[in-house]
Parts: C-alpha cells; sequence; structure tokens
C-alpha cells in the first residue's frame, strides 16, 4: 500500500483508476465529478502507463467512446453527474445489450432537470431500476468513504469483466467533494493486446489467425433469437444476484430499530446512531454496498429482532421502495430524505426516527 | 478526542487551504480526519466555508450542524455560524470587518487581529495560517511539529519556498489571540 493521503472523493477515483491499469477514460466536466476530469489531465497518465484521457465533445459521445474502448476489450471508463448520466442511458443499454464490461461513475447531484450542484440520492432509480430501455440491469456499487472510492474502482473493473456488464459507481456531491485519508495499492500493469486477446476471446480485436469473426452488437431483428438473447442475459443476472451482494452491518446486534442506508446518507446516519444510543434509543445501521444486487435478505433477516426501519436517502423516497420488497409487511418501513441538493442532518434524521417509527 | 471544526470566510482567504493544512497535521500524528467544503457558485466570490473534523476515533458525518469550534472571518459567517457552536465550545474570529460582534455568553470566545497582523507584516498571504496558529494556541488538538510537517504536505512542491513565511505568520498568530 502507498503512504496515507489527503484526497477528495473524486480524485481519488482518478488515481486508483490509473492504479489498477485502465485503459482508457473519456469524460465531460459537470460539477460536482469536474474533479476526476481535471486530476486526470493533470496526472497525465499517458506518461505513467499509457492510458488515455479525452474530453469528449459531449456525454453522449463518451459513453459511445467508452462502448468502442469496450468492444475491443480494453478497461475504459466515464464519469458524469446527473444530467450528464441522462444523457447516457441509451449507450448504457446499447453496452449492456452488447454484453461489454465498463465503468460509468455518477457523482449525484439534485435533480430534475438542470436542478442544482449540491449534493443528492435521487438518481437510485435511474441506476437500478432501468434508466435506459429494456430488460437490463447494472451492476452497482455505493462508496461511503474516500477509501471505498478507491477501493471501488478495480472492484468495479473486475465484476465488469466478471460478468460481461457495465458496472456503476454511484456515489453524491459529498463522498466526492469531501476529503479523506486514503490508500493505494501498486500499479496494475495494463494489459497488453496479447493479454486482451488470450483472456477476453469476445473481444473484436483483430482477427488473426482466421478464427471466426467476433461480431458485438445489441440488434438482433430475429425476435425468437432476441428472447433467447434475454433469457441468457437473465441467468446471468441470477448469478450476479447469487454471488456479489454485499452489504455492512453497524450495531446491529442489539439494535431494536434499523436504518437502511447507503453513501453519505449511512455516514449521517452513524452520527445519529451516536445521538440516538446517547438517549438511549438502540438503533442500527443497515448499509447496502451492492445496490444492484440488492441486500433484500439481509433486510429480510432484520425484522425478527427491529421493530421499526427508516429507510434514509436524499430523494422522495427511492430505496425505500426495496426496503418495502424485503420485508413485505413484517415490520414498518417509512422514508426520511431532504430532496433537491439538501443534505439531511443527524438532528432531523433522529427526530424522523422518533415521529415515523418509534411513535408513529 | 473528537474536534468538530467550521471555518467560515470569504472566497480568497485561505479557508479552505487552512482547513487542508490541519487535516493534514492530523494525519500526521495518525488522527482519523474529515474535510467537507462547501462548493459551488459561492467559490467565485462570496462565502466559503469548511468542516474539518480530527478524531481519535472513525469519523461518521463528514457534514455537522453544530460544532465545537466556530472560526469564523467576515460578518455573513458570524450572522451564520454563532449559533452552531455547542454550549461551552469556542468560537475565533477576527473583528476585521465584523459589525455585529458575538453576544453568546455560554461559549468561549477569543479574537484574533488576523487581517491587520498579515497586512503589518507585508504578508497578506499568511493571513490563514495567523488564524491557525491562533486556533491552535487555544485548542492544541494538534502538535506544532505536526504543522510543520502538515503545511509540507498539503503545499505543491512549487509553494515549499513559502513555508518560511507561512511558519512565521502561524507563530505570530500564537502570539496575538486574546480571550473575550
Amino acid at each position: 500500500m502507498s503512504e496515507i493521503r489527503l484526497m477528495k472523493g473524486n480524485e481519488a477515483i482518478g488515481e486508483a483508476a490509473i492504479l489498477c491499469g485502465a485503459d482508457a477514460y473519456y469524460a465531460y466536466p459537470i460539477t460536482p465529478q469536474s474533479e476526476i476530469v481535471e486530476y486526470l489531465t493533470l496526472q497525465q497518465p499517458e506518461k505513467r502507463t499509457g492510458m488515455v484521457v479525452l474530453q469528449a465533445e459531449s456525454e453522449v459521445a463518451s459513453i459511445n467512446m467508452v462502448y468502442g474502448a469496450a468492444a475491443g476489450g480494453k478497461r475504459s471508463f466515464t464519469t458524469s453527474s446527473s444530467p450528464g448520466m441522462s444523457l447516457m442511458q441509451e449507450g448504457l443499454s446499447y453496452i449492456a445489450g452488447a454484453e461489454l464490461p465498463c465503468v460509468v461513475v455518477n457523482v449525484v447531484r439534485g435533480g430534475p432537470g438542470l436542478g442544482t450542484i449540491q449534493p443528492s440520492q435521487a438518481d437510485y432509480f435511474q441506476t437500478v431500476k432501468g434508466g435506459g430501455h429494456g430488460d437490463y440491469k447494472l451492476i452497482t456499487l455505493a462508496p461511503a468513504s474516500v477509501q471505498e472510492m478507491a477501493d471501488f474502482v478495480p472492484l468495479a473493473f473486475e465484476l465488469a469483466f466478471k460478468y460481461r456488464n457495465p458496472a456503476m459507481i454511484l456515489t453524491d456531491g459529498v463522498i466526492g467533494q469531501m476529503m479523506e485519508k486514503v490508500q493505494f495499492p501498486e500499479q496494475t500493469p495494463r494489459l497488453t493486446d496479447e493479454e486482451i486477446t488470450e483472456k477476453y476471446p469476445w473481444a473484436t480485436f483483430g482477427r488473426k489467425g482466421g478464427r471466426e469473426r467476433n461480431i458485438i452488437t445489441s440488434l438482433n431483428l430475429k425476435s425468437e433469437l432476441q428472447e433467447q438473447f434475454n433469457i441468457k442475459l437473465q441467468a446471468k443476472y441470477r448469478e450476479v444476484e447469487k454471488n456479489e451482494v454485499r452489504y455492512e452491518k453497524i450495531q446491529c446486534d442489539d439494535a431494536e430499530y434499523l436504518f437502511v442506508a447507503y453513501g453519505s446518507s449511512a455516514r449521517t446516519c452513524q452520527k445519529t446512531i451516536e445521538l440516538a444510543r446517547a438517549e438511549g434509543i438502540k438503533v442500527g445501521l443497515l448499509r447496502p454496498i451492492t445496490l444492484y444486487p440488492y441486500p433484500y435478505k439481509a433486510i429480510d433477516d432484520m425484522t425478527s429482532q427491529v421493530k421499526g426501519i427508516l429507510s434514509v436517502e436524499m430523494s422522495a423516497g427511492q430505496m425505500v421502495e426495496d426496503v418495502r420488497l424485503a420485508v413485505n409487511g413484517k415490520v414498518k418501513v417509512e422514508h426520511y430524505g431532504r430532496m433537491g441538493g439538501m443534505v439531511s442532518s443527524p438532528g432531523e434524521i433522529l427526530e424522523a426516527l422518533k415521529t415515523k417509527i418509534i411513535e408513529g | 478526542m473528537t474536534e468538530e471544526i467550521i471555518i467560515a470566510g470569504f472566497g480568497g482567504q485561505g479557508v479552505l487551504s487552512m482547513g487542508k493544512i490541519l487535516a493534514y497535521s492530523g494525519i500526521m500524528q495518525d488522527q482519523e480526519v474529515s474535510w467537507m467544503p462547501s462548493y459551488g457558485p459561492e467559490m467565485r466570490g462570496g462565502t466559503a466555508n469548511v468542516t474539518v473534523i480530527v478524531s481519535d476515533e472513525r469519523i461518521s458525518s463528514p457534514l455537522l450542524t453544530d460544532y465545537d469550534t466556530a472560526i469564523i472571518l467576515n460578518q455573513q459567517s458570524m450572522d451564520k455560524f454563532e449559533s452552531t457552536v455547542k454550549p461551552g465550545g469556542t468560537l475565533l474570529y477576527d473583528p476585521n470587518g465584523i459589525i455585529k460582534h458575538p453576544t453568546r455568553t455560554d461559549i468561549n470566545i477569543y479574537k484574533v487581529a488576523a487581517a491587520k497582523e498579515a497586512a503589518d507584516m507585508g504578508n497578506p498571504r499568511g493571513f490563514n495560517m495567523i488564524v491557525l496558529g491562533a486556533y491552535l494556541k487555544v485548542k492544541p488538538i494538534v502538535k506544532m511539529e505536526n504543522v510543520s510537517k502538515g503545511l509540507k504536505k498539503s503545499l505543491p512542491e512549487r509553494h515549499h519556498h513559502t513555508i518560511p513565511m507561512n511558519e512565521k505568520a502561524f507563530a505570530r498568530g500564537l502570539e496575538i489571540v486574546e480571550a473575550i
């Protein structure tokens, strides 16, 4: 591991990408993720590892550049914030439909529309329930610290290539803009062209030695075949759901009430737990780390122990629907969250726990 | 030990850099730190603030609504943050440009005439280091040798020639802070 550094979450994403041997980065600046573009431009990784950094003319261009690089078996990624991510939805659906691996980072800001530049978590539905068209899923990781911003970049690439599917790092303006301690692993070399040919036989990397052509497309005009493809895709998603659920439980052992929160809201809930426990309220936190696949079972398992669950998210109440699906009516589930770029305070969350769950 | 601090003033006063130096100083003595800026249009002229937490334990929320210490460097920030200091907490301010002085009686109030001192020293950019010196005199949460190390870490190498000037300003801050 490297020495301890003090870095913004956004900068940590950039450094982690270089160090894990990413091949290409295409992006367009937008607050609050612009530090990723700035960091990677200043670092000039083309001199460190040969990685390409290109500021595209738009988000539509960047996601399609990612599509092209991914088709060649390259580790490519892009980053944006909410309005830019809306522009990328078509490309993401095509990449999922073409079964290509890539990493996408969304540093979420308040919407809808151009909205505000302050932190939000209101892109949950867009990320885990579609966004683009068709029956596809994005493997979604939700970091809650600068260290996790760094750690999840190589993890996202690993999962993307393991399942040949786009992986999303869904974060927000708090984690992107804050500085914390972070440590990085040693440099992983980028794969050589020979290694890519060997590891990823599906890659369109130039046909050598008379093998069959590799065709990468999401178009299949024969609906019988397209249904077969969808069945195969769904089987892949069942594998993802079986193998890749990740979550963290904090102070759950004696909990009578439970917060479910991810990303920066999980941090605020930890502060709320300190305040609540000082008043004798035994509350814990279940923090989903993967938002797809979602930790339904882990949440359901808590229903035998807790009297009620408060889902906390900077939105009008999106993830709460998945908490309710997990709980299936066994205990009371409510949502609390500020919207449009306002960040919930620990005091407000404690008040919501009391009025909506404990007394409610 | 956990110290939760808000540093608030005008953009350009070095509020964010001061927070960064403090956070790096904490790292130098193996503490947990977080640095969360206000970001956005206010950085282009207007108010800027940063929440810094230095702790012996894992830090929960990087954003807070009340603080152990508020370091206040303009009137707008005084209006916004005087009420957010926890009872028994600390408020440190520079009286330059302050029309309405703090009135609370349940907190410890200190002032440091950093803007005036920086001008007198012919080192206006040393302003934030004077304030940092004043703060660490009142609340010695990090050791002085670690501030030097933190300063060196947080400045890019091309600015390392300014370290002696910054250290001089810091030392002056230690001397001129006054309790109210």
